[in-house]
Formats: structure tokens, C-alpha cells, sequence
């Protein structure tokens, strides 16, 4: 089985593995944001949804693990793919601007953004996680009312959100674009597909808090 | 001819050799006619330097009819300047204005290693095509053209991959100095035709292997290269670099070449 270590040691392998967890991470990010809506339906459905998904058992357990696993993998790999990339070019340019375009604000600051968002995790954990925060006593939506009541624990989240919205601006075009899923037809739609995405995460998590809030 | 002339104030990297610092200076380009092309502009300039005794500034040029891939410098921080599919040989000096700044400086990639001033060693393109970018044929009579029939728009693709002049552009561009663009050309233009499907799994590995080993960095999908190739190469053809290697890696009994 070397060969497999091999083939995912190679840029494109690193790259592939980069794409196909960053992918697992986007079909969290579309369920974690569908059952969170449930906020909308009062918070009696907000608290029936995290009880339902608790219940799943062992179920949520093999799907948080491997979110943990897909996690490693992408930040390890994030590490060692910005250190090579910037070890590739030693002397930089005098002049070191993207005239033609190329480069978004969201392609630039990945590796950046990666990081935030992996404090983020941390915060938002710590806060919220049924492993962490005791939830026999409170239910979920006190949880939530007591945490974002915090002006500084609102204004983390509320940034964590933007950041990933920009993070996945770029990551999900760019995860199709490196398994290779690039065609004529779809690719135009897939890029326009990140903008819709992105700016869908930054609306309906953002708006979360702010619903929490006012249902108190 | 328009007989209009410009004054440009540029600052170029020199660097007298492949280990010795280096450093812009600034240097008056006086008097040029704007029908000029880049590279004219350099040569009026070095006839300046050389008959004030001055030693003038290296460059990588050749055809100078954009189809070699010898010249390109980055200016203003963009390789082969600022016009879309313009190689720095068919830039001409009308596209600057008079009194313009203009730095002038060489590509940069741990890859691609400064000789002298705006000159690189570009070999490591070189030892990406020995790796792969080939295919084997036996020799004898010419087959019949028809013998092997290729689809026209298969047929046009290869040739706008092929269409690549190796210049390295696509890595000066790349913020990772990675030179998938460059790569994954060379290999799709074999791989869309018949005649370079028998080796495709072997040519994708060996010129990724060899690729990697030179010590490019990775793609990140900034997409610079394209918009910065004087010959248009979508990043399409990266994609199907990254299909051939799945093809290669998990399809085919093909093992990745040791680079030493």
C-alpha cells in the first residue's frame, strides 16, 4: 500500500486530498445550516432538532469522527503545502501585484482564513458542543441565548461566519477545479455556485444569532 | 509610422551572476519611439550603456515573433507586461506612456535559478518534457493519416495545449510558483489524441514526478497563470492533469517514477 502514500505525497495528490475533505466539509456545512434553520420554527423545533440529532447515537459519532479525520487531513496538508509553496519562490518580486486579475481577495487569504476558522472551530466547541457544555440542565437554545448574549462572543461568531463565507468562496470551485470536475457547461456555473454559497452561509448562520435573540 | 517618441524612467534588476547579490537600478530611456517593441526599447538602452562603458543589461530573447518562449521578463509585476497574450517581443512601446516608471524584473521561482540580470535558467522545463512529454513510435513509413481517426474538437484542444511556447510565464505569475499550467499543456496535448493514450498513465506520473522534484510550488487555483500566458492556456487543461492522475494513480498498474 505504499504506492497509495506515494501517489497522495505528489502535489496533486495533496491537493486531491485537500479538495475531497474540504468537499465533506461543505456537506456539513449545508446539513449543520439546514437543521439549524429549525430556529425558525421557534425555539421548541430548535430544541426537538438537536435532540433528534442526538439521538442518531452512534450514527453522530462515526460522522464526528470522520469530520475530525477530514479536519487533520486538511489542516496538516494546508501546512505543509504553504510552507512548499512558499519556499518555492525565495526571492520575491519588487512589484507584486495581480494585474490581470486572477487572484480573488478570497484565493489570497486562504491559508489566513484557514486559520481563523480553525480558532474558530475551537470557540465555537467550547460553546456550543454537547461533549463540552452540559446540556441536562439547559437545553440548546438557552445555551445559545446565554452565549450570544455575550457582545464578544456574538462578535466572534458572527466574524467566524464571514470568514468561512470567504474561505468557501474560493474552496468550492477550487475543490471541483482540482478533482478535475472542470467541463465547459458546469464550470461557470460551479464558480457562480461559490459566490451563491458563500454569501448563503454568510446570511443564514449570520442570521442565526440575531433570530436566537429576538425569540428569547 | 507615428514618429511619437516617449521618456521612461526604468528600474532593472541587475545581477552579475547566478550567486551574487542583486539590486534594481534606475536607468533614463530616452527618445523611444513608441512603434519600438519592449525589447528594442532594452537594446537602445544597452547601446547607451555600452558607449558609456557600462556593462548592459542580460536578456533572454530570440525569435522575437512570439512563438519561441526565449523572452519574458515580469513588468510592472506582470510577466511579459501588461497587454493579454502579448509575448515582451511583440509588446510595443505604445502601450507605455511618457514619463512612465517601469520595473523590469527576472521571472522568480526556486525553479527557475537568475543566470545574469533578467536571465534564467529555464532548464527544469526542459526535464519535464525529457520525463514524459513524448511519445514512442517505431520508425518506418508514415501511417496513413486517416488510420487513426481524431474528433475535430479533441483535435482543436490539443492544439490550443500545444499551442504552449514553454516560456514560464505561467510559474513567474503563479503566487505558489507552481508549474501545473506549463505541465498539464504539455501533457494534454498528447493525452486528447489516440497517439498519446498508450502512455498517457505513464507520461502523467513521470512529468508530475519530475515536476515535483524540480521544486515547484503547488496549485492553489489563483488562476494568475491564465490570464498572464501570452498564449492563452486555460486552466482547463490543469483540471485534466488532475483527471489523468486519478486515471494514473488509482487506475493503472503504472507506479510513480523515483526522481533522483
Amino acid at each position: 500500500m505504499t504506492w497509495v502514500l506515494r501517489m497522495f505525497s505528489t502535489s496533486i495528490g495533496k491537493k486531491q486530498l485537500m479538495a475531497v475533505t474540504g468537499l465533506l466539509f461543505l456537506l456539513f456545512l449545508t446539513t449543520h445550516l439546514l437543521g439549524n434553520l429549525s430556529i425558525y420554527g421557534g425555539s421548541p423545533a430548535f430544541v426537538a432538532y438537536a435532540e433528534h440529532l442526538h439521538a442518531l447515537g452512534k450514527l453522530l459519532v462515526v460522522a464526528e469522527v470522520g469530520l475530525v479525520v477530514a479536519l487533520i487531513i486538511h489542516v496538516t496538508l494546508a501546512v505543509i503545502l504553504f510552507f512548499e509553496n512558499r519556499r518555492s519562490r525565495p526571492v520575491k518580486y519588487a512589484v507584486d501585484k495581480s494585474g490581470g486579475g486572477g487572484r480573488t481577495f478570497s484565493s489570497r487569504t486562504m491559508p489566513y482564513t484557514g486559520l481563523l476558522i480553525l480558532g474558530f472551530i475551537v470557540v465555537h466547541l467550547t460553546t456550543f458542543s454537547h461533549h463540552i457544555v452540559d446540556q441536562t440542565t439547559r437545553n440548546i437554545f438557552q445555551i445559545a441565548v446565554a452565549v450570544f448574549s455575550q457582545k464578544l462572543y456574538l462578535a466572534i461568531y458572527l466574524l467566524g461566519v464571514l470568514v468561512v463565507a470567504f474561505h468557501v468562496r474560493h474552496g468550492l470551485w477550487s475543490a471541483f477545479q482540482t478533482v478535475g470536475a472542470n467541463h465547459p457547461k458546469y464550470m461557470p456555473f460551479i464558480q457562480k455556485l461559490s459566490i451563491v454559497f458563500a454569501v448563503i452561509v454568510a446570511i443564514g448562520f449570520g442570521s442565526l444569532p440575531l433570530a436566537i435573540l429576538a425569540l428569547r | 509610422m507615428s514618429g511619437k517618441t516617449i521618456n521612461l524612467t526604468l528600474k532593472v534588476w541587475r545581477q552579475p551572476g547566478a550567486k551574487a547579490p542583486g539590486r534594481l537600478e534606475t536607468y533614463r530611456a530616452e527618445n523611444i519611439s513608441t512603434d519600438a517593441s519592449f525589447l528594442e526599447m532594452l537594446d537602445i538602452v544597452n547601446e547607451g550603456l555600452t558607449l558609456e562603458g557600462k556593462e548592459p543589461v542580460a536578456f533572454d530573447h530570440d525569435c522575437r515573433e512570439g512563438i519561441c518562449g526565449m523572452c519574458g521578463s515580469v513588468v510592472n509585476g506582470r510577466p511579459h507586461g501588461p497587454e493579454r497574450e502579448t509575448t515582451l517581443c511583440q509588446l510595443h512601446m505604445r502601450h507605455f506612456a511618457d514619463g512612465d516608471t517601469v520595473v523590469i524584473e527576472p521571472f522568480r521561482a526556486r525553479a527557475l535559478p537568475v543566470v545574469k540580470d533578467l536571465v534564467v535558467d529555464r532548464s527544469a522545463l526542459d526535464q519535464v518534457m525529457a520525463a514524459g512529454g513524448f511519445i514512442s513510435v517505431n520508425t518506418g513509413q508514415a501511417p496513413e493519416a486517416n488510420s487513426l481517426p481524431v474528433p475535430k474538437d479533441k483535435a482543436d484542444l490539443a492544439m490550443d495545449a500545444a499551442a504552449c511556447i514553454g516560456c514560464g510565464a505561467c510559474i513567474a505569475a503563479c503566487p505558489n510558483a507552481s508549474a501545473m499550467l506549463f505541465t498539464s499543456a504539455k501533457v494534454s496535448q498528447f493525452a486528447l489524441l489516440p497517439h498519446g493514450r498508450p502512455e498517457a498513465a505513464r507520461r502523467a506520473l513521470a512529468m508530475l514526478a519530475q515536476m515535483d522534484a524540480c521544486g515547484f510550488g503547488n496549485c492553489t487555483n489563483h488562476q494568475e497563470c491564465e490570464v498572464e500566458c501570452p498564449k492563452g492556456i486555460s486552466i482547463s487543461n490543469i483540471a485534466r492533469l488532475n483527471r489523468e492522475f486519478i486515471k494514473a494513480a488509482l487506475g493503472s498498474a503504472e507506479e510513480l517514477p523515483v526522481i533522483k
